[in-house]
């Protein structure tokens, strides 16, 4: 009983982690088709942006909001010098981006240096039965959760959400409502790097923060906003779940590295039999 | 510009053979005239000049993006140094390594490229291969992961890689500057070899899957088969690579493998010119040499500097340097010749850099 208990929160939180990892690029990517290969290091700046702020002595749950902010506000700067320049170019954007990553993690090595940083939050510990559960890992899943919600409400049923989608769907009609599109474009890239950011703080007390980190997340990221499909907060979800499943699954009977081998294995036979991805039968939705 | 983009698909015009002779007579000689520093410089370019082949043929002439071929690279290095070092006999490695990196090759670009995934979604998988597979080797410090009798040694690499023996006589080893002969050699195969791939029916047909995929499908090419081809060649050049590679520095590690060595060729052959055959070779040399440079400069973090080139030139020269040089001497020559016979000049020929927004 305990044991299926503890399987059951393995695959709860590799299923959080993925979400927190994903959900920005799922507006980045899956909704306004820019490709940013810079994703990962926007994750690695969110974590770098809570480290400053904790050191400043803030509240962790503040500084990671605040971290989500200056992401966000960083999101905006990019798409303003770089991204716009690019809509419709998606391998230039692709290749654009990846100059970016470069020099985002150059500027971090240069102003913070390689070695490893670490957030520190601690909250105890629950214990059920033998093992121990960190409380701040079951926080990160009520988080992941919560944001993915937010998230999926936002988009799903407010004014704000269908104006998104329809100048997404249809730039030009929507410019003929009326819509500014140009700036409904700048906001949606913010939102969506403001949610990576936070993502990036929430995952930061849990390793310890490098300016190459943002490699590995940048992987998962993708396989799961692409495994995911034609919708993408539902696809992202489901997704999740899937990867989540088998990460928490052979994680805990195997080591770490061979879990995510094995994401990787199945997103590619995944994709084999599914190559619009597992909502793209679905037809649209968000 | 005929001589370097060889965009029309024609067989190589004699001006071209003999400007390679000259290059590669250039080439052989140089190490009778400088240090072994440069040679030994000079010989890790024409390496990564084959790995950026390898990608920018995929790339500019094939349109299939793929940051796997580090991947690739990778592996042939370290089946080079695993087959070499159990065997004892490093010809059999060479082949088995270029055999592997194929075989690698086929085996994820079967699952792409016959799942019909879009260009955008090759690219990313392919990323993604390459981040997991370093990862997966940096996983292999402990003693364990024991391939006969060498041990993979995780972060650490592999650090006795055997040298190079003569085929027809293994007791006698090539040192450095035998090296630099035969990535030269390498090089100059890989170059003439996808110059003249290109004048083939098989090549033809890859431009053409490249320009419109949907019209060469309806007109009963299986452009899966060609494509996968395609990828499966480009795997064992980049293996061929990593070989060479693991040869140059008797070591091989999961860095080869790493986003940087993926990033790193992609610039070069953006910088040279994806949609040409000597541009990645132009482009990694220069590059190579601005960031040794800019190493020995101290001017601080060199990926400050290389995401800025690839930022600067995917905004301002998509095409890279060599097409566009070519198109600056292309204009000036047709305005002097302009001047002078208006009658006779036929018109601008568009030369297009074959570079489709997927």
């Amino acid at each position: 009983m305990v044991g299926s208990v503890i399987v059951l929160y393995q695959i709860l939180f590799a299923v959080s982690l993925f979400i927190l990892i994903s959900l920005g690029l799922a507006i980045i990517f899956g909704m306004m088709r820019v490709i940013n290969l810079a994703q990962g290091e926007f994750i690695m700046l969110g974590a770098y942006a809570c480290l400053i702020f904790t050191r400043l002595e803030i509240n962790f749950w503040l500084a990671a909001l605040l971290s989500g902010l200056v992401v966000g506000l960083f999101g905006i700067i990019v798409e303003r010098c770089l991204i716009r320049f690019l809509y419709g170019r998606i391998m230039d954007t692709l290749l654009a981006t990846w100059g970016l990553s470069l020099l985002m993690i150059g500027l971090v090595t240069t102003i913070f240096g390689p070695q490893e940083a670490g957030v520190e939050v601690s909250l105890g510990k629950l214990d059920v039965g033998e093992f121990s559960v960190s409380i701040y890992n079951l926080v990160l899943i009520a988080a992941a959760m919560g944001l993915l919600a937010l998230t999926y409400a936002l988009w799903r049923y407010t004014k704000v959400g269908l104006v998104v989608r329809g100048t997404m769907q249809n730039p030009d009609m929507a410019a003929a409502l009326g819509v500014n599109t140009d700036r409904c474009y700048m906001l949606t890239f913010g939102f969506g790097s403001a949610i990576t950011g936070l993502g990036g703080a929430l995952i930061a007390p849990l390793v310890g923060n490098q300016p190459t980190m943002g490699a590995f997340y940048v992987a998962k990221a993708f396989i799961t906003v692409i495994s995911g499909g034609a919708a993408p907060l539902t696809g992202t979800l489901l997704a999740s779940g899937v990867f989540g499943s088998v990460d928490g699954v052979i994680s805990y009977a195997s080591t770490q590295v061979v879990g995510e081998i094995s994401v990787l294995l199945v997103a590619i036979v995944l994709l084999r039999l599914l190559p619009t991805g597992i909502t793209g039968r679905l037809g649209g939705g968000v | 510009m005929r001589l370097i983009s060889a965009e029309d698909c024609e067989a190589p015009v004699p001006l071209w053979w003999a400007l390679v002779a000259v290059a590669a007579v250039i080439g052989f000689a140089l190490p009778s005239f400088v240090g072994l520093d440069v040679v030994m410089s000079t010989s890790i370019i024409f390496v990564y000049a084959i790995l950026t082949l390898s990608m920018s043929y995929l790339w500019g002439y094939c349109g299939m993006l793929s940051f796997g071929q580090t991947a690739m690279y990778g592996v042939g290095g370290y089946a080079y140094a695993v087959i070499a070092l159990n065997s004892g006999n490093t010809t059999i490695a060479v082949f088995a390594a270029v055999f592997l990196g194929c075989l690698f090759a086929l085996v994820i670009g079967y699952f792409m490229i016959y799942g019909r995934i879009s260009k955008i979604y090759f690219t990313v998988i392919t990323l993604v291969i390459t981040v997991v597979l370093e990862k997966a080797v940096r996983a292999t410090s402990d003693e364990r992961f024991t391939i006969g009798s060498v041990p993979l040694r995780g972060q650490n690499g592999i650090s006795n890689v055997p040298d190079l023996q003569f085929p027809w006589d293994p007791s006698q080893t090539l040192f450095l500057d035998g090296v630099y002969y035969v990535a030269l050699a390498a090089l100059l195969a890989v170059f003439i070899g996808l110059r003249l791939l290109l004048t083939t029916h098989f090549g033809r047909v890859l431009m053409g899957i490249r320009d419109n995929e949907r019209r060469s499908e309806l007109l009963g090419y299986d452009t899966r088969k060609y494509q996968l081809g395609a990828f499966v060649l480009c795997g064992g050049i980049a293996a061929l690579a990593g070989v060479l590679y693991g040869v140059w520095g008797n070591f091989v590690a999961p860095e080869m493998m790493n986003l940087n060595s993926a990033a790193n060729i992609v610039i070069y052959a953006i910088v040279g010119g994806r949609s040409t055959l000597a541009g990645p070779i132009a482009g990694t040399a220069i590059i190579q040499y601005l960031t040794s440079w800019l190493g020995t400069a101290g001017v601080g973090q060199v990926t400050v500097i290389l995401g800025t080139v690839l930022i600067v030139f995917v905004m301002l020269f998509p095409r890279g340097i060599l097409p566009t040089l070519g198109d600056v001497i292309a204009q000036v020559w047709r305005f002097a010749l302009a001047g002078r016979d208006r009658a006779k000049l036929p018109g601008a020929r568009k030369t297009s850099d074959g570079w489709r927004n997927a």
